[in-house]
C-alpha cells in the first residue's frame, strides 16, 4: 500500500465486523461519513431528486407542445423551464450520475482498496455539489432562468432578464465537486491498487472512470472561467462578448464547447463502462477486444477535446475551421463504434441470460448505436447546417444522454443493487420496467429526428401546424417514460424491506467488489486481496464457471 | 402557407435531401447488422443451449479488430469527404447575387430589398437566380433558417454573416429564427416567399417606394459629415472611398485587408482598430451616432461607389 492509504489506517475490528450501513443509524453518521460508499449513496440520493425535479420540468413542457398555439404556459414560463431542466439534467444529474455514485461506491471495491485516496475531500465534494444545488434552487424559485443551458452570450450578459448570475452560480460552484471527485478517483486509481492489480487487469468500469476523471479535471475549469465571464459582463459590464464594446459574441461559444464537448463525455463514458461489466458477467465472456476497448476509451477522452467547433458550423467561423472539426468528429466517432462491435462480438460463443442488467445493458447497445450514428449525420457539414437546433440534434443527444447514459445508469443501479443493498429485487418487474423504458424512449425521440428534418426549430413554444402529430407522439412517449422511470423507485424501494437476502456474489461475477460481502463492511475487505488474474475469467463453455480476479 | 412536410425550393436542397437519405440508408444497414448479430447470438447462445463456446483463436481476433476498424475508419473517411465536398462547391457565392439586407432584432426580421423596399418578417426574392442575404443583429445573436432550401445561417451583433441560394421553385415557405433569443423567440417567425423573376418585379413595384439603401447612405454620409475629409478635394487627408470595397487594403501596421462590409463597419466604429497605411488615425469613432440600419446604408452607397463586379 502507498503513503496515501497509510494516513487512513486499517480498522482493527474483527474480521466479522458489521456492513458500511449499519456502521450508524443516525442522520449525523451519515451527513459527517468519509465512507466512500456511503457517499456514494448520499450522491445517488441527491441525484434522484434532481432527475425527477428537472424531469418534471420538461413533462409541463411536453404537455404544453400537445398543442401548437400554448395554451398553457406563457412563453417566459415555457423557456424557464426548458431551460431548468437542460441546467439540472446536466449538472445536478448527467455529470455526476455514474462517477459520483457508482464510481465513488466501486472503484476502490474493485481495485482493491479500503477507501479513496482523499475521504475527507470525497465528502467536501458531495457538500460542494449541495452548494451549487442551492444556488440553481434559489436561481429556480426566485423566479428561474431563461437562457437555455448554453447560456449564449450576449444574451446571457446582456439581455435575458432571468437570474442568470445564480444560475450560474451554481454551475460554476458544482464544477468544484466534479473536479474533486475527478482528482480523487484519479489519485484513487494510480495509489491504491490492490497488489497485483496492474493496469491491464483494471475492469474496463475503472478505466473508463479513470478516463472520465482526466476529462473532469482537465475541461471543468473551463466551463468555471467562462461563467465568470458572463457574471463579470453582466454585474461589472466588463465588455467581453458585448459587440458593442468591442467584444465577441463568439468566443463564449468557443469556451463554452471546449468544455461541454468534452463533456458529453464525461456524461458518457462511464456508461460505457458500466455496460462493458454488465455485458461479459451476463454473456459469461471475457470483454471482446479487452486492451482495444481501453484504448478507445482514451482515443475518445482525447479526440473529445478537439471537436468543439461542430457545435458551430453556422456560427460564422470560418469554413476551413469547420471542416476541420467535421473530419476530427468523424475521428471521434471510430473508437466508439469500435465499441459497439467489441460489445457485440463479447455475445458470441457466451452463455447469455437476461436478467434485468443485461436487458438495460442492451437497451443501451440499441440506442446509443442509434444515436452515434446521427452523430455522423451532424459531423457532417451540409446536414448540420439544416438540423442544427432543430429537434433532429434534441433527438441526437437525447439517444446518446438519456437512451444511453440513463439506460447504463439502470443497468449499474440494477447489477449492483444487490452488493450495495445487500437485497434482491424482484426480477420480473425489473425485466418489465426495461422494456417499457426502452418502448417509452423511442416513442418520446424517434419522431424528433423526423419533425427535425422537417424543420422544426428547437426551443419554440409555438410552432407551425404541421408538427403537432410528432409532438404528441412525443408528449405520450415521455408519460410512459416518466412511468418507466418512478417503477425502479418502486420495486427497489420495495426490495430494501421485503426482499431476500443476496449473497457476496449473485450474479457469479468475476470483479473484487463481489468478494466481499454483500453490503460490505466499512473498510471493504477484512484482508486486501492479492489479485492473481486478468479481469473478465469467464468459462461459458462450463455453465457458472469463472475464476474470481482474486482472493484474500 | 405550404402546408407539405418538408418541401425543398432548390436544387440544393433535392441535393441535401439525397446525402440525408443516403446516410439513412447506411445507418439503417448497420443498426440493422447490429441488430440481427444480437438477435442471433443472444438465441444461439442463450444460456443452457447447446453450443460451441470455446475461445476464438487470438490471431483471429486480432485480424478482425484491426479489419473493422479500418473498415470504419475508411468509410466515415468517405462520409466525410462527400459531405465537406458538397459544402464547399456550395460555400462561394456566384457573382452578380441579388443583394438583400437583413436586420433580426428581438423579435423581428426587418428585410430591405436591393431597391429599398422595406418588409417585416417576408422575405420575398426571385427564382432562378442567385441571392445573397447579407445579415446582422441590432441586439443578441438569431439565426436565420430557411428550411425549404435546407440553408440556416446564425446572425450575430457587430457582424455581418452571409446566405446565399438559388430557389427554382415559388412558393409561400417558413422562415424561422433557430438560435434562441429570449422570450418571443418562437414567435420570431415569417414567410418566405419565392417568386418567378417577373412576379417579383411586379411586386416590387407594387410596394411603396423608398430610396433604396444606397442612395440612403449617401444622405448620411453628408449628414453625419463624412464628405467633410472624404471628399477628394478636402483639407484633411483622409482615404478616397471611390473603389475601396472589395480592394486589398495596406494597413499602418502591415496587415493587409480586403475592405468587406466587416471592415467598413470596424472603420465607422472602430477607426482606431485598422489604420489605413499613410494616414493619421485621426478619424473619430461614429459608435452611438448610427444604428445598424444606417450602418447598414452607410455601407451599402460605399459598395456603390466601387467599380461594378459584385454590385449590381
Ligand atoms: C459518435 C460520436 C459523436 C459525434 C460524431 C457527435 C457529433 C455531434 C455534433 C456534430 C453535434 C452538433 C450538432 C449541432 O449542434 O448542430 C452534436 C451535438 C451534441 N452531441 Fe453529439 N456526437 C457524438 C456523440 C455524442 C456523445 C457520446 C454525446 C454525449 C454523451 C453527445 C452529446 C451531444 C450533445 C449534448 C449535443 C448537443 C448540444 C446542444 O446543442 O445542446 N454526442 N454531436
Ligand atoms: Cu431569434
Amino acid at each position: 500500500m502507498s503513503q496515501i492509504a497509510a494516513v487512513e489506517p486499517p480498522p482493527e475490528e474483527s474480521p466479522t465486523c458489521t456492513s458500511y450501513l449499519d456502521a450508524g443509524h443516525t442522520l449525523v453518521s451519515w451527513l459527517t461519513t468519509t465512507d466512500h460508499k456511503r457517499i456514494g449513496i448520499l450522491y445517488a440520493i441527491a441525484i434522484t431528486l434532481f432527475f425527477f425535479i428537472a424531469g418534471f420540468a420538461i413533462g409541463l413542457a411536453r404537455l404544453e407542445l400537445m398543442s401548437p398555439r400554448g395554451m398553457l404556459l406563457t412563453d417566459e414560463g415555457y423557456n424557464r423551464l426548458f431551460t431548468l431542466h437542460g441546467i439540472v439534467m446536466v449538472w445536478f444529474f448527467l455529470v455526476p450520475s455514474i462517477p459520483a455514485t457508482f464510481g465513488n461506491f466501486l472503484i476502490p471495491l474493485m481495485i482493491g482498496a479500503r477507501d479513496v485516496a482523499f475521504p475527507r475531500l470525497n465528502l467536501l465534494s458531495w457538500y460542494i455539489y449541495l452548494i451549487g444545488a442551492g444556488f440553481t434552487c434559489y436561481a429556480i424559485v426566485a423566479g428561474g432562468v431563461d437562457t437555455g443551458w448554453t447560456f449564449y452570450t450576449p444574451f446571457s450578459s446582456l439581455y435575458a432578464n432571468g437570474n442568470v448570475v445564480a444560475a450560474a452560480a451554481g454551475v460554476f460552484v458544482a464544477g468544484f465537486s466534479s473536479i474533486a471527485t475527478g482528482v480523487n478517483l484519479i489519485t484513487t486509481t494510480h495509489m491504491l491498487r490492490a497488489p497485483g492489480m496492474g493496469w491491464f487487469r483494471l475492469p474496463l468500469f475503472v478505466w473508463a472512470i479513470y478516463a472520465t476523471s482526466l476529462v473532469m479535471v482537465l475541461a471543468t475549469p473551463v466551463l468555471a472561467m467562462t461563467l465568470l465571464l458572463i457574471v463579470a459582463e453582466r454585474l461589472f459590464h466588463l465588455p467581453v462578448f458585448n459587440p458593442h464594446e468591442g467584444g465577441d459574441p463568439i468566443l463564449f461559444q468557443h469556451l463554452f464547447w471546449f468544455y461541454s464537448h468534452p463533456a458529453v463525455y464525461i456524461m458518457v463514458l462511464p456508461a460505457m463502462g458500466v455496460i462493458s461489466e454488465v455485458f461479459s458477467c451476463f454473456a459469461r465472456r471475457r470483454v471482446f477486444g479487452y486492451v482495444m476497448m481501453i484504448y478507445a476509451l482514451l482515443g475518445i477522452a482525447i479526440i473529445g477535446f478537439f471537436v468543439w467547433g461542430h457545435h458551430m458550423f453556422v456560427a460564422g467561423q470560418s469554413q476551413y475551421a469547420s471542416l476541420v472539426f467535421s473530419f476530427l468528429s468523424f475521428m471521434v466517432a471510430v473508437p466508439s463504434a469500435i465499441k459497439v462491435f467489441n460489445w457485440t462480438a463479447t455475445l458470441y460463443r457466451g452463455s447469455i441470460s437476461f436478467e434485468a442488467p443485461m436487458i438495460y445493458a442492451m437497451g443501451f447497445l440499441g440506442l446509443f448505436t442509434i444515436g452515434g450514428l446521427t452523430g455522423l449525420f451532424v459531423a457532417s457539414i451540409p446536414i448540420d447546417v439544416h438540423v442544427t437546433d432543430t429537434y433532429f440534434v434534441v433527438a441526437h443527444f437525447h439517444f446518446i444522454m438519456v437512451g444511453g447514459t440513463v439506460s447504463a445508469f439502470f443497468a449499474a443501479l440494477h447489477f449492483w443493487w444487490p452488493k450495495i443493498t445487500g437485497k434482491l429485487y424482484s426480477e420480473a418487474w425489473a425485466r418489465f420496467a426495461a422494456i417499457i423504458m426502452f418502448l417509452g424512449f423511442n416513442t418520446t425521440f424517434l419522431p424528433q429526428f423526423i419533425m427535425g428534418y422537417g424543420g422544426m426549430p428547437r426551443r419554440y413554444h409555438v410552432y407551425p401546424q404541421e408538427f403537432q402529430v410528432y409532438h404528441v407522439i412525443s408528449s405520450m412517449g415521455a408519460l410512459v417514460l416518466f412511468a418507466a422511470y418512478t417503477l425502479p423507485l418502486v420495486y427497489l424501494g420495495w426490495s430494501l424491506f421485503y426482499g431476500k437476502r443476496a449473497g457476496p456474489n449473485p450474479w457469479g461475477a468475476t470483479g473484487l467488489e463481489w468478494q466481499t460481502p454483500s453490503p460490505p463492511p466499512e473498510h471493504n475487505f477484512d484482508e486486501i486481496p492479492r489479485v492473481d488474474a486478468p479481469p473478465y475469467n469467464y468459462h461459458p463453455e462450463k455453465e457458472e464457471a469463472f475464476e474470481p480476479q482474486g482472493r484474500s | 402557407m405550404s402546408e407539405d412536410f418538408a418541401p425543398k425550393a432548390s436544387s440544393y436542397a433535392d441535393q441535401w435531401d439525397w446525402l440525408f437519405f443516403v446516410l439513412v440508408t447506411v445507418s439503417a444497414i448497420v443498426v440493422a447488422a447490429v441488430l440481427v448479430a444480437i438477435v442471433v447470438f443472444s438465441i444461439r447462445y442463450r444460456k443452457g443451449a447447446a453450443a460451441f463456446r470455446k475461445d476464438l483463436p487470438g490471431a483471429f481476433s486480432n485480424r478482425l479488430e484491426y479489419g473493422w476498424t479500418t473498415a470504419t475508419a475508411l468509410g466515415f473517411l468517405a462520409m466525410f469527404w462527400w459531405a465537406a465536398a458538397t459544402q464547399l462547391h456550395h460555400a462561394v457565392p456566384p457573382e452578380g447575387a441579388v443583394e438583400i439586407h437583413v436586420l433580426a432584432k428581438q423579435w423581428m426580421w426587418k428585410i430591405q430589398q436591393p431597391n429599398g423596399v422595406q418588409e417585416i418578417n417576408e422575405l420575398h426574392a426571385p427564382t432562378g437566380q442567385p441571392v445573397e442575404l447579407i445579415m446582422t443583429s441590432e441586439d443578441v445573436i438569431h439565426s436565420m433558417f430557411l428550411p425549404a432550401l435546407r440553408l440556416k445561417q446564425d446572425v450575430l451583433p457587430g457582424r455581418y454573416t452571409y446566405l446565399w441560394f438559388n430557389g427554382d421553385k415559388p412558393g409561400v415557405y417558413h422562415l424561422l429564427c433557430a438560435e434562441y433569443c429570449g422570450t418571443a423567440h418562437s414567435r420570431m417567425t415569417g414567410r418566405f416567399i419565392l417568386m418567378s423573376p417577373v412576379d417579383y418585379s411586379r411586386w416590387s413595384a407594387r410596394q411603396p417606394q423608398a430610396d433604396n439603401a444606397a442612395k440612403q447612405g449617401e444622405g448620411l454620409f453628408n449628414s453625419l459629415g463624412c464628405t467633410g475629409c472624404h471628399a477628394q478635394n478636402s483639407s484633411v487627408h483622409a482615404p478616397d472611398l471611390h473603389n475601396v470595397y472589395g480592394r486589398p487594403v495596406q494597413l499602418a501596421d502591415g496587415r493587409s485587408v480586403v475592405a468587406d462590409e466587416a471592415y467598413l463597419r470596424d472603420s465607422i466604429l472602430l477607426p482606431g482598430k485598422d489604420v489605413v497605411a499613410g494616414f493619421d488615425p485621426i478619424m473619430p469613432s461614429f459608435r452611438g451616432q448610427v444604428n445598424e440600419e444606417q450602418i447598414m446604408q452607410l455601407i451599402a452607397y460605399l459598395k456603390s461607389l466601387a467599380a461594378p463586379g459584385r454590385n449590381k
